[in-house]
């Protein structure tokens, strides 16, 4: 397996620039007070990625407690029900709190650790982000506070629970459209305040720098796994990557390692819930526009007065107005293409991947599992197409069972 | 001239320490706002801070974020805080007003035509909250070409670098964040202010005000003796909360500054030991 800090020159190497930007996105768009608090971050996270020790802790706790590296699994009969090319699914469902969530978290965790701060805090959507928070503070003795989203509570209440037994506090917010993006704007203020003994665990390639860059390159064993993997396993590369996209943090991990593979054709799916008509849906690359949110520049989903919309969609973990900045840059540079899917539609992958492969993906998941296989329809026998199974569905049952009527 | 270095000046030469009240505009209601700002005018204003409300107000605490959520269900937007500005403008033509908020509604409308906007309408300067020193190249060039002003916030963590480069960009006055956390989270230590307003007066030459936790007639005394103005933010926005009408509403703008006017003046040193200003 590759050093952590490797990654960062996989690609050109330019990107972020000095100041966190990424082309003409990101940045730092934070006020005053959290300035310096980043420039600590970063200096610390430079520093420690350097550092063989950090580097040896980080892979050590990625093999024994996260269980990486992660299988790649032909999803042969869910291929067969597609028709065309082969579906291979990264398997991050199988990781230590089900998703690849923790990945960033026991990397951060470390982090905050090595920079003495005792107290950690990150917000969450699906609950996903704020499992492996809390996971990984419970081991290292961290006290944990979770920014949620009081919707988002509702929507998750195993999650939450979870949370609880772990030791964190989990702090319902209520502002706003209760969901992620005002659980991230109170892990702010929650920041900005008490700056000096906690590091904010943000849970995705968005915020300022150098979280972005950071997430990323906390995410990146993924791709990096993969890669090795493809070559291994199949004596390739993929034709095709697909990954869902809410913030972008699985999706960037996947993507980052095969920038300079031109060969391999790279897919984001974003929710397009109710239909990407009206504003029913979460898909900000696909239907919004430029500006700034949450401390960097990058595409969002707002009103003609410049106010960010409350967003839909069945997937709390997609469900946001905002996406990280690389990912705009590689919209706009055309590396990436970025792509919708509806709720019914990632709720019919949901069904085809658990009844024909035994294997229950998260929702946020099935979206990329849905536009994969629409993908390997329109591509040849000869082709793969890696689907990133960023997390497990054992969080959703009861969405899924509302939707369908069921009450236990 | 730009009305706040005139104002400046004029409070130099009196030895009177600026007293800037902020509001959120649209709150309580859209009504009420410019006869809350001719109120704090009366009650001894001598700059006004007006917020543009914005949907993810995230360096600002509950009582803003509240003001904001409430202001917005009302459809206080942009075009309607110029409007407010431009109608209070008809009366007053000499307080500065300072415009506060986020960049993605400005940017939205374009950053441009927002400017000279709002130069037309009166105001004489812009504090973007998430708009720092770093991020600020586009916004500086476009308020200069409209002799308006660009506010910094300067926090107690911030380093003497960008200290530095603040001072490059900022015009008008610097603000002091006299506290870490957001706004109206808690009580300013006035001790620890005298030493830090130094700290900015070694760097530039510009007037500083002090805001965030300022309550009570007391703290806004203690602070006026330490630097050149005094904001009250979440403290006057939360009593405005609770009027009903827009009678209540200047009322109550009148009675809670009116006090810390007063106090602000009892105790400010005379004009020989006022420290020295070449705003």
């Amino acid at each position: 397996m590759a050093e952590p800090g490797q990654q960062a020159a996989a690609s050109d190497g330019v990107f972020p620039d000095a100041g966190g930007h990424f082309g003409v996105f990101g940045g730092k768009f934070v006020s005053e007070t959290l300035m310096p608090a980043l420039e600590e971050l970063e200096a610390a996270w430079r520093k420690h990625l350097a550092d063989p020790d950090f580097a040896a802790r980080l892979d050590s706790d990625l093999s024994h407690f996260v269980g990486r590296p992660s299988p790649l699994y032909f999803a042969e009969n869910l291929s067969d029900r597609a028709g065309g090319a082969r579906i291979v699914l990264k398997r991050e469902d199988l990781n230590h709190t089900g998703a690849h969530k923790i990945n960033n978290t026991v990397g951060q965790a470390l982090l905050a650790k090595a920079m003495g701060k005792q107290r950690v805090i990150a917000e969450t959507g699906a609950g996903q982000h704020g499992v492996a928070t809390a996971t990984v503070a419970a081991r290292l003795g961290q006290d944990c506070v979770v920014y949620m989203g009081s919707e988002d509570v509702r929507r998750q209440a195993v999650n939450v629970y979870r949370m609880k037994l772990l030791g964190a506090e989990v702090v319902s917010v209520d502002a706003g459209s209760r969901t992620l993006k005002d659980a991230l704007n109170e892990a702010m203020r929650d920041w900005v305040t008490n700056v000096d003994d906690t590091f904010y665990v943000l849970g995705t390639v968005a915020g300022p720098h150098p979280y972005p860059a950071m997430v990323r390159d906390f995410n990146a064993v993924v791709g990096r796994e993969a890669r090795v993997q493809m070559v291994e396993e199949y004596g390739r590369l993929p034709s095709a990557l697909v990954a869902c996209v809410g913030g972008g943090s699985n999706a960037m991990g996947l993507f980052h390692p095969f920038i300079d593979d031109d060969e391999v054709a790279m897919y984001g799916v974003e929710a397009a819930g109710r239909g990407l008509a009206g504003h029913e849906h979460a898909a900000s690359l696909c239907a919004g526009r430029v500006g700034v949110l949450h401390g960097s520049r990058t595409y969002l989903l707002d009103d003609d007065a410049g106010q960010i919309r409350d967003t839909h969609s069945i997937s709390a973990g997609l469900d946001y107005p905002g996406v990280g900045p690389e990912h705009a840059w590689l919209k706009d540079s055309g590396r990436a293409r970025y792509v919708g899917i509806t709720d019914e539609e990632a709720m019919t992958a949901f069904h085809e991947l658990t009844r024909r492969e035994g294997i229950m993906p998260a929702l946020e998941s099935a979206h990329a599992i849905a536009y994969g296989m629409k993908l390997a329809a329109e591509m040849s026998a000869d082709d793969i197409v890696l689907v990133n199974l960023s997390g497990r569905g054992d969080k959703d049952i009861n969405t899924v069972a509302e939707l369908e009527g069921i009450e236990f | 001239m730009n009305r706040i270095d005139a104002r400046f000046r004029e409070l130099k030469d009196k030895g009177r320490p600026a007293l800037v009240p902020y509001i959120t505009a649209g709150y309580p209601h859209p009504d009420a706002t410019v006869a809350v700002l001719n109120a704090a005018v009366e009650a001894g204003a001598d700059l006004l801070e007006l917020g543009m409300p914005f949907s993810d107000v995230m360096a600002d605490g509950p009582v803003i974020q509240e003001a904001c959520a409430r202001a917005l269900e009302q459809g206080t937007h942009l075009d309607e805080v110029l409007a407010m500005v431009a109608e209070f403008r008809r009366g007053d033509a000499h307080t500065p007003v300072v415009l506060m908020g986020y960049i993605n509604p400005i940017e939205r409308r374009g950053l441009e035509r927002f400017v000279g906007e709002a130069a037309e309408a009166g105001v004489d300067g812009l504090l973007i909250v998430d708009c720092p020193a770093e991020e600020a190249g586009d916004m500086r060039s476009a308020l200069a070409a409209k002799d308006l002003h660009q506010i910094f916030l300067v926090a107690p963590t911030t380093t003497e670098a960008r200290l530095e480069r603040t001072a490059e960009l900022a015009g008008g006055f610097v603000y002091y964040v006299s506290i870490k956390g957001v706004t109206g989270a808690a009580t300013l230590d006035t001790d620890s202010l005298a030493p830090a307003v130094e700290r900015i007066r070694s760097r530039m030459d510009l007037p500083v005000a002090v805001g965030f936790g300022i309550r009570s007639p007391e703290q806004a005394a203690a602070t006026a003796r330490a630097a050149d103005a005094v904001v009250i933010g979440s403290a006057l926005v939360s009593r405005l909360g609770e009027c009903g009408s827009t009678e209540d509403a200047v009322a109550v703008t009148h009675q809670y500054l009116a006090p810390i006017r007063e106090a602000m003046d009892n105790s400010a040193p005379s004009p020989d030991k006022q420290p020295t200003l070449t705003a």
